[in-house]
């Protein structure tokens, strides 16, 4: 029992159906917060976020002028905004309200009753105490910039932009790589629908490169993004492209006379691409770029054998990267993935044998507009007459990546397809795990099944070209376990693929940091929630489409790309935002501008006063995380609503006896 | 007005407080034009005796320094509060418990056996441990009784006001001195007075950047550093964040010397050492828990390090066990 402070505190503790009230004394509970000073009534009530049950908050505010609620029942990241919602209907500020957790923190946690009681009652005793030392808080409401930034110009990025430029809002895209397409440019048939993945993204492609409310921004870099949220500032680089896209026709006379050959990033490096160059024929937009450091002119001073060509003039040896600033209320980021290329793939041979490939080189091998046209050869031009795909390569490992990357399955049963038809060689699949998860994934996998690949349940764990019978010779031999048969195999083979999974984009990381989003161990984005806001980021008008925040296929990347634009439209189009009451601030009368919290601030809010010497927050970008209040040795930055005194006495209130 | 009535005392204390007074030189002899002293132990020779005649509240200006060890300390403190109007906790052992505060991260049974029993340098072969009462043929005697913890003086008696430092800054000693001596308006009880109202970053001006990050804590005795650069910016535990401006910078300016936290706590925190651990866990760099466990034990006795001066007036209380 503390010293009586004038307020008029009400205390509702909620049954949760049985939830709660099945192992706390929910009566008792009441009947002791009622001891407590200052409380005017305590009631338990059956489900205190029904309609009834705020209606209850609200009459007795009324009734009984309360100026204090506590609430106790479920989780406040379930319910908090409903009781501040009913206080502030009764005309109190919503943050006289607390909640306490006796369901997650009490009742599912605890089995013994009279404990889970006790337990109760210290909770909410110290909610009592704390609510009186609760401060009103407000709301701030600003202004929201039109127009979206997505980053990335992969499907992801690709539908994102398209869905929101049909959306009205103007969409500046921008795609590191001189064309957009991302992987998906790259593959010719998608699964298990056996579609041609050119034949459906490039209609997208082009659409992106004509929209009107689209800037399309390639062989580009977002370099800085300040401002906060609704008004982000985007700096964005591009590279110089010593080729006037804005002159230049496309007609590619100058690839054609280009002498230099480098290794063609696109095709993996199995063949080669000019100087000066598009990454594919479908490229958008279809115009070169020139390699700086492959062109013989930037090396030696001689050649300029594409300006010599070029018939409208277009190639500028004195390009200089160009700096474009954007004010933005959204973003979407879009940057991918990347194949995992790590030490797992030598472990099996990769490097060492020639015709050991990894998934993306025998995509190209398969393509159309591949290295061989499409037609699946070994490195001498022969066709294969079996062929080994190796699944989980890396992945599902705690050595290398403990995640499963839930396309690698489907990928690798389309290999196993697309080679038998064109090649009619034996297929051998290796997997730990089919895992086939979709929409007529399961039926893709009992067909190919049928169509009499040999699935094998094990891990290879050598890929080797020492024979040891006649068979093997001359072949690579794959040593695995089949753990259904129970018997060791060694099959020889003409050429094995390896199926590794989905790896974060090193590039996901440096945008991360630029939008003060998390990061998980893997590298991925971290969403919101991860299955109520799976979209949505910790920093408010940041949205996640595609793997850049974990691996997916391409049907859940567009339906993510899609959310995430018509999130992104919902929060520029809204035109206001509400800021968190709930923001730290730093005092100027005690801040000695240490400078400690300034590089502390995940949100990047704190800035320093240089001619006052001291630390400011910007409330607007603040979320009120309070790494700044507890990392303050003065006690100058303070986190609203969770100020020390605040803090401390709740404490006291748990363990008071 | 007419002369003040002083007591100067000290309890568990060094002396360094005394001798502060001392350094005001020459302004010594207009405390004494200005002062009647009834107790000062250091420097002129008093009973307690005589104390305890004294009329109540007969005292108007007692300056108080050391920290409460002893059943003696608790006595006179209890004394010097009866017979005083204003008793000031003056220097760092009676603000906040000072050095002899940081007995309290171990037990009165640990001193000890330390003291008595197991130090290098202590020959006691019967193995004798002093205890408060012990009878002889002539009678019994006593000994004050050592207390489990030390304690600050505001927590044994009632404080009007507080000057910090170990020892206190002789300007400010003479400042609040004179303060009284002219019946100038005083501030509200309780205030620390003779001091700053922020952090000693506030006065310091050693360049530092909004991009301090620790990968490794160094120490002054192994390190070189620049003269003019932050020691926080420089990986050298300072504790000028969490420290109350007033010292007149002695150490982090003049000594090139990093700040050791005795001026205090600054207002509005509650803990010293505490917000100095959050503060400087906020900056560790790195995320892997052997490395930040590696990066941590670089400092030995960080408690001893962050709650050098103020360990009996935070959180904690003392070891129990």
């Amino acid at each position: 029992m503390t010293k009586p402070s004038g307020h008029r505190i009400g205390v509702y503790v909620c049954h949760c159906g049985v939830n709660i009230s099945s192992v706390v004394d929910v009566t008792e509970v009441a009947a002791q917060a009622a001891k407590e000073g200052d409380v005017v009534l305590a009631k338990d009530y059956k489900f205190m976020c029904s309609a009834p049950g705020q209606d209850l908050i609200r009459a007795d505010i009324a009734e009984h002028k309360l100026d204090r609620v506590v609430v106790a029942a479920c989780s406040p990241r379930m319910h908090d905004d409903t009781f501040r919602g009913a206080c502030a209907k009764a005309g109190l500020n919503p943050y006289f309200s607390h909640m306490v957790n006796i369901r997650e923190q009490d009742s599912w946690v605890t089995k013994d009753k009279a404990l889970a009681t006790q337990k109760a009652v210290a909770l909410v005793r110290a909610a009592v105490r704390r609510v009186r030392r609760h401060e009103p808080l407000y709301s701030k409401e600003v202004d929201v910039q039109p127009g979206v930034l997505v980053i990335g110009g992969g499907i992801a990025g690709i539908q994102a932009a398209l869905t929101i430029a049909d959306g009205g809002q103007h969409v500046w895209l921008v795609e590191k790589e001189p064309t957009i397409g991302g992987h998906m440019a790259r593959f010719d048939k998608t699964f298990p629908t056996l579609d041609c993945s050119a034949c459906i993204l490039t209609p997208k492609m082009n659409a992106v490169g004509s929209h009107p409310n689209i800037t399309l921004l390639t062989s580009s870099e977002v370099k800085d993004v300040s401002g906060y949220v609704g008004n982000f500032r985007a700096v964005i680089e591009t590279r110089a492209r010593y080729v006037d896209h804005d002159v230049c026709n496309g007609c590619g006379l100058c690839m054609e006379k280009c002498p230099k050959k480098v290794p063609s990033e696109f095709d993996e490096g199995l063949i080669p691409r000019k100087a000066i160059y598009v990454p594919f024929p479908q490229a958008v937009p279809n115009k070169p770029v020139i390699d700086r450091d492959a062109c013989i002119y930037f090396q030696n001073g001689k050649c300029k054998a594409c300006e010599k060509i070029c018939g409208p003039q277009a190639i500028r040896w004195d390009d200089q990267p160009k700096t474009t600033e954007i004010q933005v209320g959204s973003v979407v980021v879009a940057t991918g993935f990347e194949m995992y290329r790590g030490p797992a793939l030598a472990e099996l041979g990769y490097g060492k044998y020639p015709e050991v490939y990894h998934a993306l080189e025998f995509e190209r091998l398969n393509n159309a507009s591949g290295p061989t046209e499409g037609k699946i050869a070994m490195r001498d031009g022969r066709t294969p007459q079996s062929v080994a795909i190796v699944h989980c390569v890396g992945s599902r490992d705690k050595k290398y990546k403990p995640y499963c990357s839930r396309v690698c399955c489907m990928y690798s049963l389309k290999f196993a397809h697309l080679i038998q038809e064109k090649t009619g060689a034996e297929v051998w699949e290796f997997y730990i795990d089919v895992r086939s998860p979709g929409k007529a994934y399961e039926e893709f996998y009992d067909r190919i099944r049928e169509e009499g690949a040999h699935l094998i349940r094990g891990k290879v764990g050598q890929v080797t070209d020492q024979a040891l019978t006649d068979d093997e010779r001359g072949k690579l031999i794959v040593v695995a376990e089949d753990t259904l048969a129970q018997q060791r195999l060694r099959v020889p083979v003409d050429m094995v693929i390896l199926s590794p999974g989905l790896a974060s984009a090193p590039k996901s990381l440096a945008v991360a940091q630029l939008l003060k989003c998390s990061t998980d161990k893997d590298g991925f984005l971290i969403e919101k929630h991860p299955k109520l806001a799976p979209i949505e980021t910790a920093t408010d008008g940041v949205f996640l489409a595609g793997c850049c925040q974990g691996p997916k296929d391409i049907p859940d990347t567009v339906a993510q790309a899609q959310g995430a634009a018509s999130l992104a439209l919902q929060f520029v189009g809204k035109g206001k935002v509400l800021i968190e009451g709930r923001t730290a601030w730093a005092d100027d009368q005690l801040c000695s501008g240490c400078r400690i919290c300034n590089s502390l601030c995940p949100y990047g809010a704190i800035t320093f006063d240089e001619a006052k010497k001291i630390s400011v927050v910007n409330e607007v970008l603040c979320k009120g995380c309070g790494t700044c209040a507890a990392a303050c040795p003065s006690g100058a930055a303070q986190a609203r609503h969770f100020k020390d005194d605040q803090i401390f006495t709740e404490i006291e209130g748990v363990l008071a006896p | 007005m007419g002369k003040l009535n002083v007591g100067v005392y000290w309890a568990a204390s060094c002396g360094g407080c005394d001798v502060a007074i001392l350094d005001i030189h020459e302004k010594v002899l207009k405390v004494k034009e200005a002062c009647d002293f009834f107790l000062w132990p250091i420097a002129m020779d008093f009973k307690y005796a005589d104390v305890e005649a004294l009329p109540d509240k007969h005292l108007d200006l007692v300056l108080f320094n050391g920290a409460v060890r002893n059943s003696e300390n608790k006595h006179l403190a209890e004394l010097l509060r009866k017979k005083s109007k204003l008793l000031v906790a003056f220097g760092s052992c009676a603000h906040t418990g000072g050095i002899p505060a940081l007995a309290n991260f171990t037990t009165k049974q640990g001193i000890f056996e330390r003291a008595y029993l197991t130090s290098d340098s202590t020959d006691n072969p019967q193995k004798v441990i002093p205890k408060t009462k012990v009878k002889v043929p002539e009678g019994e005697l006593t000994i004050p009784e050592f207390f489990e913890r030390v304690f600050a003086l505001d927590q044994v008696v009632d404080v009007d006001y507080y000057v910090p430092g170990c020892p206190p800054n002789p300007e400010r000693i003479w400042e609040v001195l004179a303060a009284v001596v002219t019946g100038a308006p005083l501030p509200p009880k309780g205030s620390v007075i003779g001091a700053g109202t922020k952090a000693l970053c506030d006065t310091c001006e050693r360049k530092r950047t909004g991009d301090k990050k620790i990968t490794g804590f160094k120490r002054v005795a192994t390190t070189d550093w620049d003269p003019e650069v932050c020691f926080l910016d420089q990986g050298l535990v300072c504790l000028g964040p969490c420290t109350r401006d007033g010292c007149g910078l002695q150490c982090v300016q003049h000594s090139n010397m990093p700040c050791r936290g005795c001026y205090g706590l600054p207002p509005d925190i509650s803990d010293q050492g505490a917000k100095m651990i959050a503060a400087l866990g906020s900056l560790i760099d790195a995320k892997d828990p052997e490395e930040i466990a590696r990066i941590a034990g670089e400092l030995p006795d960080q408690a001893g390090y962050y709650y050098r001066f103020s360990a009996a007036a935070g959180l904690l209380e003392r070891r129990k066990a």
